[in-house]
């Protein structure tokens, strides 16, 4: 399988009030096309910071990214912007959508930024929605979709341009157990099907099960990866599991969440 | 139709009402902004019209009435010593007072400014309908369009005029020979009589005392050639003792109050631009803090900024231009139904002036929300900050 993503030797601190945090503490890892990553960890272990790296919305104090074998840290400013466009695709957990534009239109923006609104174009617009089950909300605004219905809409912009990464910043975390799965579901086939590489952070617990690999962060630092089948299956099942240490999700509290 | 244009119009069309709304506002604005300048044209104009139309380029006064019309007095003398100037083509007396023509009954008045001028000479205004003043002493009259409009006269009619001499007011009947466009002065309509009439109708002291005094409050001179204005200038105060010459303009800025009137007019129109100013700056800054998650998802999805900024720009040309446009009708519609003797003009320079300042001013006032936007960080779409 190709490399989609390489991260090398991330380091990224912030100093605020005289204290430094070490947001990100020397990651390195490695994603291949097709293949679905969770990043899980406690608040404020250094997830968003990691992904916000890896976007090239961030630059890192030291280390390096590629993405599709281009070098981030290479381009300027405008480049990363138009990398963005081009190459990456965003779930995030708010603020998803423009508010006056339809679920259509939403995605259909992303083509309209590329210069790729095209016949096909649009037609792949639908039939991603129609998938998502909103073949009947194609001219609904934002505010006329359920929260559900409005991160599908935000899995279909992330994913119809065929960017080489899809990433993911707990897209669910407003949606109840049931319906986030179904999103994440969705968004798993589809990273498959089309060969996609994708991270997703996420706090719950039975996203896991579509994943091919799980990584926790843990104060900058990964300290847990599990990506056999054996592993990930011990892991939606965690009272049984002894093999997997209780603090792959952090504290107790998002441990409830998932029971 | 560019991705730009796309999301402004886009976000107009999807809150239609809003932005109707803040169209209306600055309709409100254009509309006090074309009402302040017409409200300029009309008044200055009301008080400069016949001095600026006057047919010759100099208008001499008393030197020691410092350009006060009203008391500013030319002897009769001085009409033959000016004229004698070389370079001088011809020179009139004029005279201005006030009458009234009474409407219906004697009560509703109808007040103008009464001026006497020489048959022939200059300060005589042209007639747009029948004759001018031919004859030093009759009782002939020329009314200005204004005064036609009021009193419904017409060439032929006789129109009865109201002065007060000494303690009582007298009545005179003169017949309109002629009618003149448009020659205010003193922010009433005019009407010319022969200066011997003016002298004896004007009001006074007794009546018929003022046939003993012709003397003039100006002159106007006409010169032989208009390019040699300085030089005459310079040679009537040389040569005519008590005497100081000034083109029209400086005449007519020199009425009393003129200046003061124009330049609290003026600055009305300022403080409406400002208040235009802040007020869209205001709403499409207000409008763009609201929009900072959206505008960093924006960026973060990829969006370049220049698209970003030029949505907004366009987005506020419209509104604006909108506004302007209701604005501007509303002010013409406006202008059909006020009264005839409500001093507004709607000059065409000083209208599309004002509304240039306006169309220019938008996209001034939004500067601030276009720069606002620019600096809003892509990272914000995770919640994060550098
Ligand atoms: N702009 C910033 N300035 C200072 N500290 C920050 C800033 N952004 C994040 N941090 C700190 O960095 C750490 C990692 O934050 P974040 O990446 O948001 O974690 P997570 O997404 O896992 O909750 C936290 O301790 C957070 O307080
Ligand atoms: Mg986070």
């Amino acid at each position: 399988m190709q490399t989609a993503l390489e991260a090398q030797a991330l380091i990224k601190t912030y100093t605020s009030g005289g204290r430094t945090v070490n947001a990100v503490d020397d990651i390195s890892f490695g994603l291949a096309n097709g293949e679905f990553l969770a990043l899980v960890g406690p608040s404020g272990s250094g997830k968003t910071t990691l992904l916000a790296i890896l976007a090239g919305l961030l630059t890192p104090d030291s280390g390096t990214v590629s993405i599709a074998g281009e070098v981030l840290s290479q381009m300027s400013e405008r480049r990363r912007a138009s990398f963005r466009r081009q190459r990456i695709g965003f779930a995030f957990q708010a603020n998803n959508l423009v508010p006056y534009l339809s679920a259509l239109e939403n995605v259909e923006l992303m083509l309209r930024l590329n210069g790729k609104r095209d016949r096909d174009g649009r037609r792949r617009a639908r039939e991603l929605l129609t998938r998502l089950g909103l073949e009947d909300r194609l001219n609904a605004l934002p505010r006329q979709l359920s929260g559900g219905q409005q991160q599908r809409v935000a899995i279909a912009r992330s994913l119809i341009h065929k960017p080489a990464l899809v990433l993911a910043d707990e897209p669910t975390a407003s949606l109840d157990t049931e319906r986030a799965f179904q999103v994440v579901e969705t968004l798993a086939d589809l990273v498959h099907e089309e060969g996609r590489a994708a991270i997703m952070v996420t706090h719950d617990l039975r996203m896991i099960k579509v994943c091919d690999r799980v990584v926790q962060l843990m104060d900058g630092k990964i300290t847990q990866v599990l990506e056999t089948q054996e592993d990930l299956a011990c892991l939606a099942n965690p009272a049984d599991c002894t093999k997997i240490p209780m603090n792959v999700f952090g504290a107790g509290q998002e441990m409830a969440a998932a029971e | 139709m560019n991705n730009a244009s796309h999301l402004a119009f886009k976000e107009i069309w999807r809150n239609k009402g809003r932005f109707l709304l803040f169209s209306l506002v600055i309709a409100l604005i254009t509309v006090l902004i074309l009402f302040v300048a017409a409200l300029g044209e009309g008044l200055g104009a009301g008080n400069r019209e016949y001095l600026e139309k006057l047919d010759g380029e100099l208008i001499v006064f008393q030197a020691t009435a410092r350009l006060s019309i009203p008391s500013s007095r030319l002897e009769r003398d001085r009409l033959p010593q000016l004229r004698n100037i070389e370079g001088v083509q011809d020179v009139g007396p004029v005279g201005f007072s006030a009458a009234a023509i009474p409407l219906g009954g004697r009560s509703d008045l109808f007040d103008v400014s009464l001026i006497g001028v020489e048959p022939g000479l200059p300060g005589m205004p042209p007639v747009v309908d029948g004759q001018p003043l031919i004859r030093r002493t009759t009782d002939e009259v020329l009314i200005d369009s204004t005064v036609a409009l009021v009193t419904d006269a017409k060439v032929g009619d006789w129109l009865l005029f109201r002065s007060i001499q000494g303690s009582d007011e007298e009545f005179y009947r003169l017949r309109v020979v002629g009618i003149t466009d448009s020659q205010k002065y003193s922010i009433r309509p005019s009407v010319f009589v022969p200066y011997v009439t003016w002298a004896r109708i004007r009001p006074q002291a007794l009546v018929g005392s003022g046939l003993n005094d012709l003397s003039s409050h100006i002159m106007v001179v006409k010169l032989v050639d208009p390019a040699e204005i300085d030089v005459v200038r310079q040679r009537i105060e040389a040569r005519v003792s008590n005497v100081q010459a000034v083109d029209r303009r400086t005449a007519y800025e020199n009425t009393p109050g003129y200046r003061e009137q124009q330049s609290t007019l003026q600055t009305q129109n300022g403080f409406a631009l400002l208040i235009g100013l802040l007020v869209i700056g205001g709403f499409f800054q207000i409008q763009t803090l609201q929009k900072v998650g959206q505008i960093g998802m924006l960026k973060a999805i990829g969006t370049p900024e220049v698209l970003i900024a030029s949505a907004l720009l366009i987005q506020i040309a419209i509104i604006n231009a909108v506004g302007v446009g209701l604005g501007g009708l509303a002010s013409l519609g406006l202008s059909f139904v006020f009264p005839a003797n409500v001093p507004i003009i709607f000059e065409p320079r000083s209208a599309a002036m004002a509304v240039g300042s306006i169309l220019v001013m938008g996209p001034l006032g939004g500067l601030v929300s276009i720069r606002y936007s620019l600096g809003i960080e892509p990272l914000t779409a995770l919640g994060l900050s550098s």
